[in-house]
C-alpha cells in the first residue's frame, strides 16, 4: 500500500522536474534551428540509401524466389478447374511484377537522382493531361482483359450442376472435425436438420431425416475417398459456426454456413499416389522429411519416440476462425480409381442400417 | 459550394483569437481547440499502437516457437499464458484485438484524428473547427472506447476471440468460445462508443471544409491534405452507420433472442432456439464499412503523402486535378466492392462477377495516383528528410501492397488464397506498413507545427531505414507462405506435417518482427524527448506553402493573432518561375502579369 503510493508521488515528482527543466530548457533557447532539416549531406546519404533500398527489394524478391519459390501452389493443381486456376494466376503474377519492377525502379531512381542540392532548382511541372490519359488508358484495357478472362473462368467454376453424372457428397463442419456424408446409390442426400441430431443409444450425429427415403442409403465417414476422373458435386453444411471447406490442392475453397447449404463441384485429375509420385509432391515430401529427421534427432537424444516420416495426402482444412481448435480440424482426402472407390464405398455402413 | 468562402464567423469570445483565461482542465483536459485535440489523438492512438504492435510480437513468437514457454508470456500475458505458453483461444484473443486496435484505434482515430484535427482549421484558414466543443466531446469518446477495449482484455473469459472481422455465430455464442462472453459484449460497447465519436469527428471536418474557409480558398485552391480528410469524413458519415446496425442486430442476437444472423445451430450438445438469420448478412453488413474502412485508412495517408512529397521535391504535386478526381473515384469506388471479401462466402456466385468488376476498377485511381507521386519527384530537387523518406516509403509499400489486390480482387484467384497468409501479407503492406508510414511522415512532417520544436532528423533516419527493411522482411516472404496454402488464425502450423516446410519462413518473418518492433522504441523515444527537450523550430522549418505555417506556434485560440490570411494561389506554387524563392506560399499575392495556374 505504501510502495504504491511512494510510487505515485516519486511518478509525480518526476513530471514536474522534467515540466521544469523543459521550461528552463526553452528560456535558454534563444533562437530557432535549421539543424534538424535535411542538408545536401543528409540529401547524399539517404539519395544512395534509396538505390541500395531498392536493390534490397530485387534481392529479397530473387532470395524469396529461390529459397521458398517451390512453395506457392502454383502448377501441379489436382483438379480439372485447377489449371485455369493456375494459368490465370501465373499470367497475373507476370504482370505485378513487372509493374513491380518497373516502378519501384523509378522510384527509387527518381529519388537517387533527383536528390536535393543547395541551390538547384526543380521543374516547375504541374500537369500534363496527355500522360494522365495514358496511364489511365493502360491500366483499363490491361485490367478488363485480366477482369475477363476471370470471370469466364469464375462462371465456369462456380455453375454447379448435375451434368456428367457427378457424386454427391456432404461436407458437414462442426467445431472441431469433419464428416463426409455420401448420398450412396440413389445419388441424392437426404434432408437433415440440426434439430434431428440424436446423440443417444442410436445416435443420428448429423441430423438427418430417418423417415426420408433419400437418407436411408446415405453414408457418414471421418476420411473422404474420391474416384478420379468423376466430378464431385459438395454440399457443405455446418453445425455450430462459420467454417470453411478448404482443399487448396484442388483450388476449392468454400465457407461452410450454419442455416445454409453451400455448394462447389469439381473433378480430381491425380490419385493420391500419382499426386505424390509429382515432382513437386516428392521435393516437398523429401523437404519435409528432412527437416523431421532434424527433428527426430533432437527427440531421440531426448529419449522420446521419433517423428513418423511424412508421406503426402490430400488434405481438408479448415479455413475460416472457427474457435480455440480451428489450427487443428482437417481430414484426409484420398482420391483412388473408381474400382478402389467402390470397394471402399461397398465396404461403408449406411445410415439406414444403423437402425 | 461557393468558389470563395467567407470570412470565418469568430466564434463568441475567441475575438481575433486573443488569449482569453485558461485552466490547466480547459488547456489541456478538456480542451475544445483543435490543436490540443490533435494532439490528444496522437498521444492515445500511439499508446494503443504500442499495445498492438506488443500483442503482435507475442503472436508471432507463438507462430514461430509453437507452444514454447516464454518468460515474457508470463509477465505480460498472465492467465492468458499457464506457465508462459500461450493457450489456443487466447491466441485468438490477441489477433483479434491486434486488428481491432490497428485498424480503428491507430490508423482511423490516431491517423484521421490527429492530422484532420490538426489541420484542418489551419490549413483552411479557419480559427477552430465548426463546433470545438462537438470535437472535444469526439476525442472524450475516442479515449472512453479505448478503456473499455483495454478493459475487455482483463474481463473472466478474455477478450472478444473471432478475429477482428467478429462473425457471428462465433462472435455471438459465448459457448463457441469464451471470449464471445463478457470480452465480445465490451468489444461491441466500445465500438459503438468509438463508431459515435468517428461520426461527430467527420461532421465536424465536413461542415469546416464547407463553411469556413477563409478568403480566396476555392476548393480548387485547397491542399490535397483537405481533399483527402473532406472525403475521408464523407465516407465515414456513410459507412460507419452500417458497422453500428450490424453491430446493434449482434447486440440483438446476442442478448435478446433475435436470429438476425443466426439458424439451425447445435452446439454444446444441444440445438439452439434460433432460425431464419444467415451470417451472411452480417458479412455484409460489416464489409460494407469494412471495405471504405481501408480508405478512410489510406486516403488520409495519401493527402500527407501529396503534401510531404511536393514541400519536400520543391515542385507541384503532379496532376493535381487528377489526384483530386483518383480521390473522389476512389471513394465512390469503395462503397461498391465490398463483396470481394466475400467470394466464398456462399453468396450467389453472380455477386462475386460483379465485385471482381469494381473491385478491379478500383486498382485504377490507385494506379494513377501512384505514378503521379512518382512524376512529382522527377526532376525535382528532393530534400530527404524523415518524413520526405516515409512517404516515398509509402508509395514504394503501396505499389507493393496493392499489386497483390489485384490477385485477390480476382475472384478465381480467391478461392485458393482467401484467409490465407496471401491475404495478411497484402493488407499489411498497404495498411500496416503503408498508411503507418503515411502517420510517420505526418508526425515528422507536423511535429514543429504541434509542438514548436524539431524532432531528431539522424535519429528518423534510422528509424526509417531500419522499419523500412524489416517492414520488408516481414511481410514479403509471407505471400510465399500464403500462396502455398497456410491458413491465416492458426494457433500454430504444426498439428499436420503439410506446412513443415513452412516452419522456418515463419521464424524469419517472426525475428524480422521482433527488430522492426523493438526499433519503434526510436520513434518514440525521439517523439518525446523531442517535445520536452527538442531542438526549437523556426517559423516554417521545410519552406513550406500551406496556411498552416503562417500562424504562431505558440498554442493560441483562434489560430491567427489578427485577420486570417486571404489566399491568393492554389498549394503548390514552389520553384516557380518569375520568383526568387523556391516557393510562394498561398497568403502572398499574385505579382502584376502572373498567372495562376488554372486548376
Amino acid at each position: 500500500m505504501t510502495t504504491g503510493l511512494l510510487t505515485i508521488i516519486v511518478l509525480i515528482l518526476i513530471a514536474i522536474a522534467i515540466w521544469q527543466l523543459t521550461k528552463i530548457f526553452d528560456l535558454s533557447q534563444a533562437k530557432a534551428d535549421n539543424t534538424q532539416v535535411a542538408n545536401d549531406k543528409d540529401n547524399n546519404i539517404n539519395g544512395y540509401l534509396m538505390m541500395g533500398f531498392l536493390m534490397f527489394i530485387y534481392v529479397i524478391t530473387i532470395v524469396c524466389f529461390v529459397k521458398w519459390g517451390d512453395l506457392p501452389l502454383i502448377g501441379n493443381a489436382a483438379s480439372e478447374h485447377g489449371s485455369s486456376v493456375d494459368t490465370l494466376m501465373i499470367i497475373s503474377m507476370i504482370l505485378i511484377f513487372f509493374v513491380q519492377t518497373l516502378t519501384q525502379a523509378l522510384l527509387h531512381y527518381f529519388a537517387f537522382k533527383y536528390r536535393g542540392k543547395e541551390g538547384r532548382k526543380a521543374l516547375y511541372y504541374a500537369d500534363n493531361d496527355k500522360l494522365e490519359f495514358i496511364w489511365t488508358i493502360i491500366p483499363v484495357i490491361t485490367l478488363a482483359g485480366l477482369i475477363l478472362y476471370g470471370l469466364f473462368t469464375w462462371n465456369e467454376i462456380m455453375d454447379v450442376n448435375m451434368d456428367d453424372d457427378p457424386i454427391v457428397v456432404e461436407l458437414y463442419a462442426q467445431q472441431f472435425n469433419w464428416k463426409a456424408r455420401y448420398a450412396g446409390k440413389d445419388n441424392v442426400l437426404g434432408k437433415a436438420n440440426v434439430r434431428l441430431i440424436d446423440l443417444g443409444d442410436n445416435p443420428n450425429i448429423l441430423g438427418l431425416d430417418r423417415e426420408d427415403a433419400y437418407a436411408q442409403d446415405d453414408i457418414i465417414t471421418q476420411e473422404l475417398h474420391l474416384p478420379v476422373g468423376r466430378k464431385v458435386v459438395f454440399k457443405m453444411r455446418s453445425q455450430d459456426v462459420l467454417h470453411s471447406a478448404y482443399m487448396p490442392h484442388f483450388r476449392m475453397q468454400m465457407n461452410c454456413v450454419p442455416g445454409m447449404i453451400t455448394e462447389f463441384a469439381m473433378t480430381p485429375t491425380k490419385t493420391t499416389q500419382q499426386m505424390r509420385e509429382t515432382q513437386k509432391i516428392t521435393n516437398k515430401v523429401r523437404r519435409i522429411n528432412d527437416i523431421r529427421a532434424v527433428k527426430s534427432e533432437k527427440l531421440i537424444a531426448e529419449g522420446k519416440e521419433p517423428l513418423e516420416a511424412y508421406e503426402f495426402d490430400y488434405l481438408l482444412l479448415c479455413n475460416k476462425i472457427c474457435g480455440a481448435s480451428h489450427y487443428n480440424m482437417q481430414m484426409k482426402v484420398i482420391v483412388e480409381s473408381q474400382e478402389d472407390y467402390d470397394t471402399w464405398i461397398a465396404a461403408q455402413e449406411t445410415f439406414g442400417k444403423k437402425k | 459550394m461557393s468558389a470563395t468562402a467567407v470570412h470565418a464567423e469568430d466564434h463568441g469570445h475567441d475575438d481575433h483569437g486573443h488569449h482569453h483565461k485558461e485552466t490547466f482542465m480547459t488547456k489541456y483536459i478538456f480542451s475544445q481547440d483543435h490543436k490540443m485535440i490533435a494532439k490528444q489523438y496522437l498521444i492515445t492512438g500511439t499508446i494503443m499502437g504500442v499495445i498492438g504492435i506488443m500483442m503482435s510480437i507475442f503472436f508471432r513468437m507463438q507462430i514461430a516457437w509453437p507452444k514454447e514457454s516464454f518468460t515474457i508470456f508470463e509477465i505480460f500475458l498472465g492467465n492468458w499464458a499457464p506457465d508462459g505458453v500461450l493457450s489456443p483461444d487466447k491466441y485468438l484473443a490477441l489477433v483479434t484485438i491486434h486488428g481491432t486496435i490497428m485498424v480503428f484505434f491507430v490508423l482511423t482515430a490516431g491517423l484521421s484524428g490527429t492530422f484532420s484535427n490538426l489541420l484542418i482549421p489551419l490549413q483552411i484558414g479557419a480559427r477552430d473547427m465548426a463546433s470545438g466543443f462537438l470535437n472535444m466531446v469526439s476525442y472524450w469518446l475516442f479515449f472512453l472506447s479505448s478503456v473499455i477495449m483495454v478493459v475487455s482484455l482483463f474481463v473472466e473469459g478474455g477478450a472478444a476471440s473471432s478475429g477482428w472481422t467478429i462473425y457471428p455465430p462465433l462472435s455471438a455464442l459465448p459457448q463457441a468460445i469464451s471470449g464471445s462472453g463478457l470480452g465480445m459484449t465490451l468489444w461491441l460497447v466500445s465500438m459503438a462508443i468509438f463508431i459515435a465519436s468517428s461520426l461527430l469527428g467527420s461532421l465536424n471536418y465536413i461542415v469546416t471544409v464547407i463553411n469556413l474557409r477563409t478568403k480566396g480558398m476555392s476548393m480548387t485552391r485547397l491542399p490535397l491534405t483537405i481533399w483527402a480528410f473532406f472525403v475521408t469524413a464523407i465516407i465515414g458519415v456513410v459507412s460507419f452507420p452500417v458497422l453500428l446496425s450490424a453491430a446493434l442486430l449482434l447486440i440483438f442476437d446476442r442478448s435478446f433472442g433475435t436470429s438476425f444472423y443466426l439458424s439451425d445451430i447445435f452446439i454444446q450438445g444441444e440445438v439452439l432456439h434460433y432460425q431464419g438469420g444467415s451470417p451472411v448478412l452480417f458479412e455484409h453488413l460489416f464489409w460494407f464499412l469494412g471495405h471504405p474502412e481501408v480508405y478512410i485508412v489510406l486516403l488520409p495517408a495519401l493527402g500527407i503523402t501529396s503534401e510531404v512529397i511536393a514541400t519536400n521535391s520543391r515542385k507541384p504535386i503532379f496532376g493535381y486535378r487528377a489526384m483530386v478526381a483518383s480521390i473522389l473515384a476512389i471513394a465512390f469506388l469503395s462503397t461498391i466492392v465490398w463483396g470481394h471479401h466475400m467470394f466464398i462466402s456462399g453468396m450467389n456466385p453472380f455477386l462475386g462477377s460483379v465485385f471482381t468488376f469494381t473491385t478491379l476498377l478500383i486498382a485504377i485511381p490507385s494506379a494513377v495516383k501512384a505514378f503521379n507521386y512518382i512524376t512529382t519527384l522527377w526532376k525535382g530537387n528532393l530534400q530527404l528528410n524523415p518524413a520526405m523518406l516515409f512517404s516515398i516509403g509509402l508509395v514504394s509499400t503501396f505499389i507493393t501492397g496493392g499489386l497483390t489486390g489485384i490477385i485477390l480482387g480476382d475472384s478465381t484467384l480467391d478461392i485458393n488464397v482467401h484467409d490465407t497468409y496471401f491475404v495478411v501479407a497484402h493488407f499489411h503492406l498497404v495498411m500496416g506498413i503503408s498508411a503507418l508510414y503515411g502517420m510517420f511522415a505526418g508526425v515528422y512532417h507536423w511535429f514543429p507545427r504541434m509542438f514548436g520544436r524539431m524532432m531528431n532528423k539522424n535519429l528518423g533516419y534510422v528509424h526509417f531505414w531500419v522499419t523500412a527493411i524489416c517492414a520488408y522482411g516481414v511481410f514479403f516472404p509471407m505471400h510465399f507462405i500464403g500462396m502455398a496454402g497456410l491458413p491465416r488464425r492458426y494457433y500454430t502450423n504444426s498439428e499436420f506435417p503439410l506446412f513443415d516446410d513452412l516452419a522456418d519462413v515463419n521464424v524469419i518473418i517472426t525475428l524480422f518482427a521482433i527488430v522492426g518492433g523493438a526499433f519503434q522504441l526510436v520513434f518514440l523515444y525521439n517523439f518525446f524527448s523531442s517535445i520536452f527537450f527538442g531542438k526549437k523550430a523556426p517559423q516554417n522549418p521545410w519552406r513550406s506553402n500551406t496556411l498552416e505555417w503562417t500562424a504562431p506556434v505558440e498554442h493560441m485560440h483562434g489560430n491567427w493573432p489578427g485577420e486570417i490570411p486571404h489566399v491568393h494561389r492554389w498549394a503548390y506554387d514552389y520553384s516557380k518561375p518569375g520568383h526568387d524563392d523556391d516557393f510562394v506560399p498561398q497568403n502572398v499575392p499574385m505579382k502584376d502579369g502572373e498567372e495562376e495556374m488554372h486548376h
